[in-house]
């Protein structure tokens, strides 16, 4: 195996861990100002995800930072291509970030429910946004023989993509639902099992139209690379398990399947990409690939090296602030804020 | 305005702005780190209501750098696509490591830090404290690697059209870097020293409730701001010594020196005229800058007109002279504040040495104001190292007007800047807002006997 196709993989690591993490984090901000009923209850909400929320993000950064590092062409040609949408997810992701910290430091009811508000729409747009993104590259975006991006904010618009944003909203809304019923206790437990129920027979149907407009409007069933089977089979499969453990109150078993569903729809997403990493709608020839996007053979073995050895680190004590943060959150608990 | 101006201007403004919160969350994370290790190993309490206390502001700051950090991240790509290409080969990696390697460290860490007070130990919980420290500090040397290279390129050839990486062990001891980094921690130990000095001031002043708390914490405030302060000043001389040999044009615009000299004159105050090259008025001390740049009062110091010419034998024609007006006055503001900064803090330590500064009302007003004076230093340190690099993006190999995106037109970067702008002048406000009303507040004393630490 190369070097590019072991990059490519760590690549698609990076979004899967991504979207695993921030998938649940987003999907709590989008529930949280109809879970929480009141302040205190708003405040468990947030504080489930309050110690991670932070760490779970940067594997966005790290994300971007490998996409730069590994397959510079991509990620000039792809983040100045997506200008008007990344200013758009950049300026919610800013409010977001500040609004877990500030929510908290006034105490008028109006304060909080405008931050509120802010999480619910800071977590909303960066999840439609992504999926349009993701989904984009593999539908194609006018890109001309220079790499240079042609078209407009609307070229990422397309049934597909617009699928792809909805899909992951609720995805992701039902994921984090999902992590809700596991991380609290009583009331609040039980108004997340019922969203999650909810929002469970829309994550289903958009994903599996999503899975179709893929085979109907993309190559990803046919093209050169590899077919990936079973894979988004699996992803919709999983997702639909969801119903039967949520029913028998087995919050575990439906937070893995949600998990197992998102883990296996970004790693089809790149199997269908394979080898290339943005596809030209102009012309398949124009597509960027591993090798014609990608840095010297130098600078990808060196940075293999480096992720070797520090990936494993990161996994060993982020998962430790899993364990040490893995008591049920009730409104009786000791909240910090 | 062009797209260039535009996409310069914005990434100037971002810039700067998530600047003024980095050096705050460098210095500050090493002394709450310190106060904290204090409270493990005396178990006195007040240490701890002074980590919770600076803690809490901390706090507030470091929720504004992650926000604005995130641009950072992706606008290279945005904005700098050309850049992108030409330099992915090498600035990509340390930006890649710096996520790797810091931001995880100091992100996750830090959850646990501001939830895990009654889940840890107090000694991991200090531990943790210093592992958000380090992390932070880390990825200062991370983007400061990737930012010298563009001062001083290293381990590189020119190959498939761009800046290829051959040797990263070159990137990494960098001599550029290993004297901007000190330079940068320095001066991000002196901000949070006056950070912590200053608003100590204020409660001094208002004699508020916990004086003590604040006695102390000015103290621990003058000697870290004095640490910082003096070390800043001694590697910005080591760094101006370095810069005449290596960027000797950005010197020269530094001091509006116009031609060589032998002996040179430093410059106290120039009014010049930057389009024909010549002072209109200046103050100028002969032989001053050959003695600090040679420790001696002769040798030779290259003037810009002289530096153009050379230049244009080696890269072609063109106009090589960075905004010089610019550079000279940054220049003398940083320099300027840095030693004021020193003048205010050897007031306050003796101050702190003869009585009880309580007594000095109107020294601690002053430290009250000069909160500002590292943070106006930081920003024209930076304003000034960027800009009298230009026209170079990189120096020698990528011109600025190069690296832009040239399929992001003029009214996307416009629409992008405003946007931004007025997002972080709402957040400035609101951030400036908490930060005084959770400084004014003062601290709680916590329930005698109830917050012991455990025997260590």
């Amino acid at each position: 195996m190369d070097l590019n196709t072991v990059w490519f993989i760590l690549i698609t690591v990076l979004f899967t861990g991504f979207f695993f993490l921030e998938g649940f984090d987003y999907g709590v901000g989008i529930l949280l100002p109809f879970l929480g009923r009141n302040d205190r209850e708003r405040r468990v909400v947030i504080n489930t995800i309050g110690p991670v929320w932070d760490g779970n993000e940067v594997w966005m950064l790290t994300a971007g930072g490998a996409l730069f590092a590994a397959f510079p062409h991509f990620y000039a040609t792809f983040f100045s291509g997506a200008y008007l949408a990344l200013v758009l997810m950049l300026v919610a992701l800013i409010l977001r970030a500040v609004s877990f910290e500030f929510r908290s430091k006034d105490e008028s009811p109006t304060w909080r429910n405008r931050w509120d508000w802010i999480i619910f729409s800071g977590s909303l747009v960066p999840a439609l946004l992504w999926g349009v993104a993701m989904s984009g590259l593999l539908y194609g975006l006018p890109v001309d023989a220079r790499m240079n991006f042609t078209g407009n904010f609307f070229d990422l618009l397309s049934p597909f993509t617009l699928a792809g944003g909805l899909t992951a909203v609720a995805v992701f809304t039902l994921h984090g639902a999902a992590y809700l019923s596991l991380k609290t206790a009583g009331e609040i437990r039980e108004r997340a099992r019922a969203a999650a129920m909810k929002v469970w027979p829309a994550a289903v149907i958009l994903l599996v139209v999503y899975v179709v407009l893929a085979g109907t409007t993309t190559d990803f069933f046919d093209h050169v690379g590899f077919n990936p089977g079973v894979v988004p089979v699996a992803a919709i499969l999983a997702l639909i398990s969801v119903r039967y453990f949520l029913g028998t109150g087995k919050d575990g078993w439906a937070f893995v399947m949600t998990a197992f569903s998102i883990v296996c729809s970004v790693v089809a997403l790149f199997i269908g990409l394979f080898p290339r990493l943005l596809v030209s709608s102009m012309n398949p020839e124009w597509s960027l690939t591993i090798y014609n996007a990608s840095s010297s053979q130098y600078t990808l073995k060196v940075m293999t090296i480096v992720a070797l050895i520090l990936v494993p680190f990161v996994l060993v004590y982020q998962g430790w602030t899993y364990w040490v943060f893995r008591k049920r959150l009730t409104v009786d608990s000791e909240l910090e804020y | 305005m062009d797209a260039l101006l535009l996409a310069r201007l914005q990434f100037a403004i971002v810039t700067v702005y998530h600047f003024f919160f980095v050096p705050l969350t460098l210095g500050l994370s090493v002394l709450i780190a310190l106060m904290e290790s204090r409270y493990v190993t005396s178990g006195d309490p007040r240490y701890k209501t002074m980590t919770k206390f600076w803690g809490k502001l901390f706090l507030i700051n470091f929720a504004m750098g992650v926000a604005t950090g995130i641009v950072q991240e992706f606008q290279f790509g945005m904005n700098w696509s050309e850049y992108s290409r030409f330099m992915g080969d090498i600035f990509g990696a340390p930006l890649a490591i710096e996520a790797l390697l810091a931001f995880y460290m100091e992100s996750v860490f830090l959850g646990v830090w501001i939830f895990g007070w009654n889940k840890l130990s107090p000694k991991l919980h200090a531990t943790v404290m210093w592992l958000v420290a380090i992390g932070s500090n880390l990825s200062a040397v991370w983007i400061l690697a990737a930012n010298s290279f563009m001062q001083q390129p290293v381990g590189y050839a020119l190959r498939n059209g761009r800046a290829e990486m051959t040797d990263f062990f070159a990137l990494l001891t960098n001599e550029h870097l290993w004297i901007q980094w000190p330079h940068v921690f320095a001066s991000a130990v002196a901000t949070a020293g006056f950070f912590v000095a200053g608003i100590s001031a204020w409660h001094l002043l208002r004699k508020s409730d916990n004086l003590e708390i604040f006695r102390r914490s000015f103290r621990w405030g003058v000697v870290y701001g004095l640490v910082g302060t003096v070390l800043v000043i001694l590697v910005g001389h080591t760094q101006a010594q370095y810069m005449i040999r290596v960027q000797p044009m950005k010197m020269a615009a530094a001091e509006a020196l116009w031609n060589t000299e032998d002996p040179a004159a430093m410059s106290l105050f120039t009014i010049g005229n930057e389009k024909e090259r010549r002072d209109v008025f200046a103050i100028r001390i002969p032989g001053a800058l050959s003695f600090l740049v040679y420790n001696r009062f002769s040798g030779e110091v290259r003037g810009i007109n002289q530096l153009q010419d050379e230049y244009e034998q080696t890269y072609g024609p063109g106009d090589y002279v960075p905004p010089v007006a610019v550079s000279y006055w940054t220049f003398r503001i940083m320099v300027g504040a840095g030693f004021l900064m020193l003048l205010l803090l050897l007031f306050s330590l003796r101050a702190i040495m003869k009585d009880d500064v309580v007594d000095s009302p109107r020294l601690l007003r002053l430290m009250l104001w000069a909160i500002g004076l590292p943070i106006l230093a930081n920003s024209t340190g930076w304003i000034f190292t960027e800009m009298a690099r230009q026209p170079w993006i990189v120096f020698g190999l990528q011109r600025t007007s190069d690296a832009v995106s040239n399929t992001v037109g003029a009214g996307e970067v416009a629409f992008s800047l405003v946007v931004f702008t007025l997002l972080y002048a709402v957040l400035m406000i609101v951030d400036v807002k908490l930060l005084t009303r959770y400084a004014r507040v003062g601290v709680v004393e916590p329930a005698p006997g109830a917050e012991a630490p455990q025997a260590v």
